[in-house]
């Protein structure tokens, strides 16, 4: 079939096109939905529910992800939705999950969704019950760093030294970001992986893991943002990109919250190379830029320690 | 089958005769033993129930909100700072027309730590979009936990019933436990026309603009008047099926009443007594229970109250910078009838200070005067 030899091809050519003819072709979401140019959150929805298929619940938590989702009557999403409260993903997600056990389906995955500001901030609550409970629930954040959908506001996911419309450039974000993975990891969730929406074979292989296994879930997106960190719309997959080779976002899995695995093995690029082309980061001085490049280099050593 | 019996256990029981089938819970200061026995009923499998052991009763709501979004009979109970931080998410599950169904255990809010018995908690949760029912016995208890989920299933709102804290959740009493087969009579199961649903994808509470909200919360206030005719239907039903039925108010020797006692809960049980003593003495009093507070049963109320020339409430609840809650309504609702008898709103009890009789002789005492000493009365202040 002229399908296998291409797929052939590419698998052998191009090691960064491995897999992409392996990639699901259902969409199950509309084109039309409501999301910016450019924006990290619509394509990390489209790949997790590529590899989760049309039998998955979504719980959505308040964040961009309520208005792409589209208004109503109308949705974006092939699949079922619930819009919930800001700090209610996991919550929501264990009632949806307890009720479907109840009517002896145990098949449909239960997605809670929320981004960074509903999972590392407000909704942390909720998801520590979850995961302590070890809910079979599939948790995806998308992370942008900040509060977008209210403006851009500082999250606790915000990186050390970025703007904000809440932390101006003459007092930015003071403190790093919170490990999130590491506090779902602590719970000894039987599965836990970082992604980006620039390794979308990647991406799609995890949640197509994570879809596999029972218990929670939780995958750890990383979205840019073209209006909050001030780019381009087509430079969004590059950034994303970068952060990943930088050693800015790695990515790896954590299974049983104990066996690191990474999952990729970046070039070490230069952090400046993924700090210059976001708006956010501009009124960066060289010493702040060589201070973040430390903290970066520190915290890969510690993730690899945890690798072996 | 009448056992004798905590009435926290009995709505325990009423839970299980329901058949609810998913179930959250947080030990907030403070529980009842409500959630314990049924944590119990689902351990040995009598109730067939997913039993969610929440981290906050915020997220046993929100647990609530999914687990009813997906089709299935949801039950939880609290009690004051555990309701009030339930707050949002009451507003959500009346919005998303939920037919959960939660006991309260009336109890003050801090500061000053108290727990003591006390309306202001679910009297504050008021405008949520919650029915709300107050009971006076743990019989009445078991039997408004049974007609809740065929009045909320029926218009799609949720419903709290309201025990008072430790008079009723933390006493013991003889009880008629309904037969299981009867309760599946008067309660069908639980099939939503609309639920998340795989076979047949919907999203639920999506971004509705001006020009749609407003006809969202209009179909809610209707269902909400709907749901008086409704819970009067299902207290009818109930009465025919058990032998039992208590009204959505509930009048006592008020036909030649001139004076009338307005209370809610087990205050009404002291004010019996009270109205009894004072008709020995040849005075025309009466006393009027509001069993239904959300929605406001008002032509009831005023029909109840039309030829009495007095009122006096006895609010264990206060609205800071007016008055009495349950007062406040009953003022709400006369103004809008033909017949305004004049009103004493007194507030009592509150953080479980005992309302005795003496209290209520006082009350009635000082409702004989030519009219209100002040705007708002209080009773037995110690200042």
């Amino acid at each position: 079939m002229a399908r296998d030899k291409a797929l052939k091809l590419l698998n052998t050519r191009d090691p960064a096109l491995k897999g992409l003819l392996e990639v699901p072709e259902e969409e199950y979401m509309y084109s039309g939905h409501n999301a910016c140019p450019g924006c990290g959150a619509a394509q990390a929805m489209r790949f997790v529910l590529k590899a989760l298929g049309n039998q998955t619940i979504n719980v959505l938590a308040a964040s961009c992800w309520s208005g792409i989702a589209g208004v109503f009557p109308y949705s974006a999403l092939k699949i079922p939705v619930l819009h919930t409260a800001f700090e209610t993903a996991a919550a929501a997600a264990s009632g949806v999950r307890a009720s479907l056990d109840m009517q002896g389906d145990k098949e449909t995955v239960v997605l809670a969704w929320a981004g960074d500001g509903g999972t590392f901030d407000i909704g942390l609550q909720a998801l520590s019950g979850a995961g302590e409970r070890n809910e079979d629930i599939l948790y995806v954040c998308y992370d942008n760093e900040a509060y977008m959908n209210t403006g851009v506001h500082r999250s606790s996911a915000t990186p050390y030294l970025a703007w904000t419309a809440t932390t101006p450039v003459i007092h930015p974000q003071d403190r790093p970001k919170k490990d999130i993975l590491a506090i779902m990891a602590a719970h000894r969730i039987p599965y836990a992986a970082t992604a980006s929406v620039a390794f979308p074979h990647d991406l799609i292989e995890k949640a197509g893991k994570a879809k596999g296994i029972r218990g929670t879930r939780f995958l750890h997106i990383y979205s840019p943002c073209t209006p909050g960190w001030r780019y381009s719309p087509e430079l969004g997959i590059k950034i994303a990109r970068l952060a990943v080779e930088s050693k800015v976002f790695p990515l790896y899995e954590v299974e049983g919250g104990e066996r690191y695995t990474l999952s990729y093995r970046p070039r070490a690029v230069p952090v400046r190379e993924y700090l210059r082309l976001q708006g956010r980061f501009d009124h960066l001085r060289e010493e702040e830029i060589g201070l973040i490049q430390e903290e970066v280099d520190r915290r890969w050593e510690r993730l690899l320690r945890w690798c072996t | 089958m009448e056992k004798v019996i905590l009435s926290s256990h009995a709505v325990a029981y009423a839970v299980k005769l329901c058949r609810a089938q998913v179930i959250t819970a947080f030990p907030i200061t403070p529980q009842t033993a409500i959630i314990e026995k049924l944590a119990e009923f689902c351990a040995t499998g009598e109730l067939r129930a997913r039993f969610i052991k929440v981290e906050s009763e915020h997220s046993g709501m929100a647990a609530l909100i999914g687990a009813s979004s997906a089709g299935s009979r949801t039950f939880t109970a609290t009690s004051s700072q555990g309701l009030a931080l339930m707050h949002e998410v009451l507003h959500w599950a009346a919005g998303a027309r939920l037919p959960i169904v939660m006991v309260n255990g009336n109890r003050a809010l801090g500061p000053p730590w108290n727990l003591g018995p006390e309306h202001t908690d679910s009297l504050s949760q008021r405008d949520t979009g919650w029915l709300q029912f107050y009971c006076e016995s743990g019989q009445e208890a078991i039997d408004t936990v049974i007609q809740a989920y065929r009045v909320a299933e029926e218009v799609l709102l949720p419903v709290i019933v309201a025990l008072d804290g430790y008079y009723l959740t933390h006493t013991t009493e003889p009880i008629d436990i309904p037969e299981e087969a009867v309760v599946d009579e008067y309660l069908p199961p639980y099939h939503p026309k609309h639920k998340l649903d795989v076979a047949d994808p919907k999203a639920f509470g999506g971004f509705a603009g001006p020009e749609l909200y407003m006809e969202f919360r209009y179909k809610m206030f209707q269902a909400m008047e709907e749901a008086q005719r409704v819970a009067a239907k299902a207290d009818l039903d109930f009465r025919r099926l058990f032998g039992r039925g208590y009204g959505l108010v509930d009048p006592y020797r008020l036909e030649d009443a001139e004076l009338a006692l307005v209370a809610a809960g087990t205050l009404a049980s002291t004010a019996r007594e009270v109205v009894d003593a004072r008709r020995g003495l040849g005075e025309k009093v009466g006393l009027l229970r509001i069993r239904l507070f959300r929605p406001f049963p008002r032509a009831e109320v005023r029909q109840a109250l039309a030829r009495v020339s007095k009122v006096a409430v006895i609010d264990r609840a206060i609205s800071f910078g007016h008055e009495g809650i349950v007062s406040q309504e009953l003022k709400a609702a006369l103004y809008g009838g033909e017949h305004r008898p004049l009103i004493y709103g007194f507030v009592a009890g509150l953080g479980g200070r005992d309302v005795t009789p003496e209290d209520l002789e006082e009350a009635l005492d000082r409702a004989g005067k030519e009219g209100p000493e002040e705007e708002v009365l209080w009773l037995g202040i110690r200042l």
